[in-house]
């Protein structure tokens, strides 16, 4: 769409910027911030790569005491609430209230499942007292995944001030379902990056 | 060039609302640049008044002023953390950026007006954790290189922190301003249109988006390191020092041009309007600050080149620092040939537009030396790199964000300050700076180490001189801060809408813009620089 026709929808407005402009520039918007999340994790990733090829050995020798059976699961956990979280996108954009707010609450129950596998994967490591200082891998593994947590905890935030706004009755008109989707792109980010820290911590061939 | 001017009289400013409310709600990014522009003047004040506390210490080559070694460390710590994180990456982008955008474009605020007050909150968050860590202030300098940062007995932490929260504010400050930039032009506002600010703070925001999650994680680490013990910068344990110089100058060299590029725009905004000239060389300048922001990630191991590099690694460093030298002579080039011929008006932002021509090339020509492997390895860590980077920041940015305080004053403020006085002080910064900074590439040369409280006999005469400079470029900037201030608790407005005649569209709004800028979004029907036309 030409910047002249935004304007001149926003001008039928008011003073406020139309529907379109909004929702087209928070989406902008979130995936210029969704680059920062991925450089973010990318200093993480380099460290990575260079003590993996620094210390072949000794994250073989390590990952071997991560449980691959809890991660799996938790992959699967995550994937399942990406699949949830574009299923209310969707809902969103049908106005379909009683659906969007069941398939979030499913994305979030999803969120804190693998927040409880996580706390039992962490609690078992300091059993067998494995802590970050144990060696690079570990602390690779706790750093990494820690983020990665940290941002589970956000976008479940995040999914639960959805919920309240659906609840609400916040999405039903023109094009304001923007928080859902934008919300979404965040979630499925979350996803994203674990689905590389699975492999690269889990499963070391 | 553009329809819906409004008169000087009959509409509400956007000052107009009073109460501290007003202030710390407002979502109106006119206000928003003024709370910045507040928190990163103190900060550039205590910083400066540090540095003035190092120079006086450096008068006698003897401990004298501070009590330690270690107390001067801390002073050039914060000066250095204070003057970079919290007044010059913010700076002249959260500041004017804020003020300017939305005006410069054609629309009534940013896209995200209230994650823009937000930003200014996490600023704020930054700055107060900044604040309560100068209790048990750091010695590492602003660089926080390991293993000294992992070693030392003070407090590293609550800085770092500090930092880290600054940049989730760069952050959302340059995706906001990356949309606005995009979505919100008025009609007619092309990309060959926009003014060449909007252009530089483009740039600025890629860059604020692409270095800042980097340094955020180096930081993260470097706290963990503190914190846990983790272990990847400590060789001891098998990690790796020169990683964290490679992942702070992958961000920090970058941030160098978050630095300095708005300023480019500052100049290209001033200059026309002085000249009575269009811009020469628009696309030129334009492209060239997207040609410095992208060859500015592929430079970062130039502050290596005697940290243990490959000296194939060196060599191609070397090769890519000379090259951002080709789009940053384009960008003086063109400056000093919209001078040519033009009618000069030497207005005080002239003078610093024109200060910061002369000094930014001496700035910038200095870092070619430095590229330079051999010249490289004499001159690491002496004065040189000292008065380099200083003609660079003071010389460059600083004097981009005075010239830019003396242009659009009447503008933000709806206030008149005295133009002789600022004449005054901008004589006194400009000669107080080079008789301090100067001396410094004789005295780096010559072989002055940098961050020493003490020094030999022999380099007393330089060293006494940069500290009578700093007394008059201290006491220039005092007199053009009262003389900016005084203004502002005296009655009236400005009497002209657009007294130097500008055709930028901020100009067009009166002085102060009202609320939201303009009653009607205006309708563009040439580009910004059409000057001597009409």
């Amino acid at each position: 769409m030409s910047s002249t026709a935004e304007h001149a929808e926003s001008h039928a407005h008011g003073h406020g910027l139309g529907e379109a402009v909004t929702h087209n520039a928070a989406k902008f918007g979130m995936w210029l911030f969704l680059g920062t999340e991925i450089l973010l994790f990318g200093g993480l990733f380099a460290a990575y790569a260079l003590f993996r090829a620094k210390f072949p050995d000794l994250f073989y020798d390590s990952h071997k005491k991560l449980d691959v059976t809890l991660g799996a699961i938790n992959t699967i956990v995550l994937i399942f609430s990406s699949f949830t979280m574009a299923l209310a996108v969707s809902a969103s954009q049908r106005r379909n209230r009683k659906w969007l707010i069941i398939l979030l609450a499913i994305t979030f129950i999803c969120g804190a499942a693998f927040g409880v596998n996580k706390y039992f994967e962490y609690s078992a490591k300091f059993h067998h007292h494995i802590y970050p200082e144990t060696n690079i891998f570990f602390a690779l593994y706790f750093m990494m995944t820690g983020l990665h947590m940290l941002h589970v905890f956000l976008g479940m935030g995040i999914i639960l001030a959805l919920i309240i706004m659906a609840k609400q009755g916040r999405f039903k008109e023109g094009n304001r379902y923007t928080p859902v989707e934008v919300g979404g792109l965040y979630w499925h980010l979350v996803d994203l990056i674990w689905i590389y820290l699975f492999p690269l911590l889990y499963l070391i061939g | 060039m553009a329809n819906g001017v409004m008169t000087q009289t009959q509409y509400i400013p956007y000052l107009a609302e009073k109460g501290l409310k007003s202030w710390i709600l407002t979502t109106d990014h006119k206000r928003i640049g003024i709370l910045y522009l507040i928190t990163i003047s103190f900060f550039f004040m205590i910083a400066g008044l540090t540095a003035l506390g190092m120079r006086y210490e450096l008068m006698t080559p003897e401990l004298d002023f501070f009590r330690t070694a270690t107390e001067y460390n801390i002073a050039f710590t914060l000066h250095g953390s204070l003057m970079v994180f919290f007044f010059i990456v913010p700076g002249i982008a959260a500041s004017f950026g804020n003020f300017l955008i939305p005006l410069m474009i054609g629309a009534r605020d940013v896209a995200f007006p209230r994650i823009n007050l937000l930003s200014f909150w996490i600023y704020l968050v930054g700055t107060a954790i900044l604040l309560s860590a100068l209790a048990q202030p750091a010695d590492t300098g602003w660089t926080f290189y390991t293993p000294y940062s992992i070693q030392t007995g003070t407090k590293v932490i609550m800085i770092t922190l500090g930092v880290f929260v600054l940049g989730f504010s760069s952050i959302l400050t340059g995706m906001n301003f990356i949309v606005t930039i995009h979505k919100l032009r008025a009609p007619g506002m092309t990309w060959s249109r926009l003014p060449l600010f909007i252009w530089a703070s483009y740039a600025t925001a890629i860059l604020q988006l692409l270095a800042t999650p980097v340094v955020g994680i180096t930081l993260l680490l470097l706290i963990a390191e503190r914190a846990f013990d983790i272990g990847f910068f400590d060789p001891a344990k098998g990690g790796d020092p020169i990683l964290f110089q490679n992942f702070f100058w992958f961000y920090s060299h970058p941030a160098v041009y978050i630095m300095v590029i708005p300023a480019f725009g500052i100049i290209s905004e001033i200059i026309p309007v002085f000249a009575r000239k269009p811009i020469f060389g628009y696309k030129a300048i334009a492209y060239s600050s997207f040609a410095i922001a992208i060859i500015s990630f592929f430079v970062w191991l130039h502050h290596m080149f005697v940290s243990g590099i490959s000296e194939t690694a060196a060599a191609i460093f070397s090769f890519l620092t000379m090259l951002v030298a080709i789009p940053t002579a384009v960008k003086v080039f063109n400056w000093t040939a919209t001078l040519y011929k033009g009618s000069i008006d030497f207005h005080s932002s002239m003078l610093y537009a024109l200060s910061f021509i002369v000094l930014f090339t001496v700035g910038g020509l200095t870092g070619v030396y430095l590229g330079a492997l051999a010249v490289d390895v004499h001159l690491h860590d002496t004065y040189f790199i000292v008065a380099h980077m200083h003609y660079v920041m003071i010389g460059g940015t600083v004097m981009g964000f005075f010239g830019a305080l003396h242009f659009w004053y009447q503008k933000w403020f709806g206030k008149v300050f005295n133009e002789l006085i600022a004449k005054i002080a901008w004589f006194l910064i400009f000669v107080g700076f080079n008789v301090t900074f100067f001396p410094q590439f004789f005295m780096g040369f010559q072989g002055m180490p940098r961050r020493y409280a003490t020094y030999p006999e022999e380099y007393i005469s330089y060293h006494a001189l940069s500290t009578y400079g700093s007394w008059i470029l201290g006491l220039g900037i005092l007199i053009m801060t009262v003389n900016l201030l005084i203004p502002l608790w005296k009655k009236g407005r400005p009497e002209s809408s657009n007294p130097y005649g500008s055709l930028s569209l901020e100009w067009q709004v009166p002085s102060p813009p009202p609320h939201e800028n303009f009653d009607e979004i205006p309708t563009v029907t040439d580009w910004t620089y059409a000057y001597g036309k009409k």
